[in-house]
């Protein structure tokens, strides 16, 4: 069975290390704050400027002049700080986020990620992904592995414009935890009772299948 | 307006001198932070081919959103943009141009642009379509690209508090990009909730001092929520 939105979500969060400042983008991402062990600090960071982001608000609490970095009116945890936009970017390209997490459309071999622009489609703007992943060491990718006519989002190389160039080198997707090393993938783990030969047909770029892939725990 | 007394009386005097064909930068993030009223001038000035640089281009009807029913822009630089269906309209058809331009990078360009610096290195969008046509250096054995400042005619800016002098303080991340926006602008006009007396606010606790400010109004605002989100 592919990985559930939530058991995604579960997986990305044992990379979590007590006293991580993490950036969590839209969608699955987002989700991984639910998961965060019992007894772990990890500190959110919203791109708008906000180090300890909480949850959202309660009607009471509900504020115009709070909001996170997808717009939604959220809260600050006893902590928090604020700070203005180019701050909020000299922590993520200084390197000094621990854990960034994102979607993207298709990621390859190289490293490479696509996911801001489709070329014929509106494009809305790369937003903070490009900063994101140009300034964090550890980026986990979070996205489907096949799209929903099955073509394989695991290319050799990335067919859509690029948010980044050789920054990627952990993904998860709905069938597996694949590290990228020396131009290929590497099948770490796979999601439970998804067969490593359902993997293989569902990546496009090069795959280095080790002898011993554990299924994921739930 | 004499001396190191930044109020202006009205916001038509805010932003005299405002012109067609300037660069306007907007401080907001989303709805969230922006000059209401002063957008709202800007509109009942009629200027047009305005260059706006804002993270953001508010939605339909609220925001600067409300600058394209007249068409007074002629190109958005933003990090994204399209929440609103006449901006979409118009990009399609050609009236407006838009330069997206990463989140960060913009950031560090108004702060740049007001402090002196023409321009920087980063590794933001090296690679990508960002870079195509810019400098790239090896620095340390990785690959930068050049990104030119930012500095406007004008800077318009929301903040929460501010004395005569013009030092203001911003509330929570209403904060986001109007200190950047209000170091890059020739002339900077910032709008604020409350004007207190010289002294009321903590020196140690100014986030844009006065020196960066013009002009300074009290307004009224109405602080639209672009996304109403509650606990479940």
């Amino acid at each position: 069975m592919a990985l559930t939105r939530e058991q995604m979500a579960q997986r990305v969060a044992r990379e979590l290390r007590d006293g991580y400042y993490v950036n969590l983008g839209i969608g699955i991402p987002t989700l991984v704050a639910n998961y965060v062990p019992e007894g772990m600090q990890v500190l959110l960071q919203s791109e708008n400027g906000l180090l300890g982001m909480g949850p959202f608000p309660t009607e009471a609490e509900l504020d115009a002049d709070m909001i996170n970095a997808g717009k939604q009116t959220v809260t600050a945890l006893p902590g928090a700080a604020i700070f203005d936009s180019a701050d909020s970017f000299a922590m993520i390209r200084g390197g000094h986020v621990d854990l960034t997490v994102l979607g993207a459309f298709e990621v390859d071999v190289q490293g490479n990620i696509a996911s801001w622009m489709i070329p014929g489609k509106l494009v809305k703007g790369m937003g903070g992904a490009m900063d994101l992943v140009a300034g964090a060491e550890n980026i986990i990718v979070v996205m489907t592995h096949a799209s929903k006519d099955g073509e394989s989002k695991l290319l050799e190389r990335c067919s859509l414009p690029l948010t980044g160039a050789g920054c990627i080198r952990t993904v998860l997707t709905d069938l597996a935890w694949l590290e990228i090393d020396n131009g290929a993938f590497i099948l770490r783990e796979r999601a439970p009772g998804v067969s490593v030969e359902e993997i293989v047909a569902k990546t496009a770029g090069k795959l280095i299948v080790p002898d011993q892939v554990p299924e994921m725990q739930f | 307006m004499s001396g190191l007394d930044k109020r202006v009386g009205s916001y038509a005097e805010a932003l005299d001198g405002l012109q067609d064909g300037m660069t306007v930068l907007a401080g907001g993030f989303g709805l969230c932070g922006i000059p209401e009223n002063l957008i709202a001038e800007i509109r009942r000035r009629g200027v047009r081919d305005l260059t706006v640089v804002s993270n953001n281009c508010g939605v339909d009807g609220f925001g600067l959103g409300v600058l394209l029913e007249d068409r007074q822009i002629r190109k958005m630089i933003a990090s994204y943009v399209g929440e609103n269906a006449l901006f979409e309209q118009q990009l399609l058809s050609g009236e407006l141009e838009v330069e997206l331009t990463p989140q960060g990078t913009l950031a560090e360009k108004l702060r740049a642009g007001g402090a002196g610096i023409p321009a920087f290195f980063t590794a933001t969008g090296y690679g990508t379509p960002v870079a195509e046509g810019k400098e790239v250096r090896e620095f340390d054995g990785r690959h930068y690209i050049l990104e030119r400042a930012i500095k406007g005619d004008f800077a318009i800016v929301k903040g929460w508090k501010a004395d005569h002098y013009g030092n203001v303080i911003y509330r929570h991340t209403a904060q986001n990009f109007n200190p950047l926006a209000a170091m890059a602008g020739r002339i900077t006009v910032v709008e604020v909730e409350e004007i207190v007396e010289p002294g009321e606010l903590d020196p140690a606790q100014i986030h844009t001092p006065g020196i960066y400010v013009d002009r300074l109004i009290q307004g009224t605002f109405e602080k639209r929520i672009e996304k109403r989100t509650l606990r479940g």
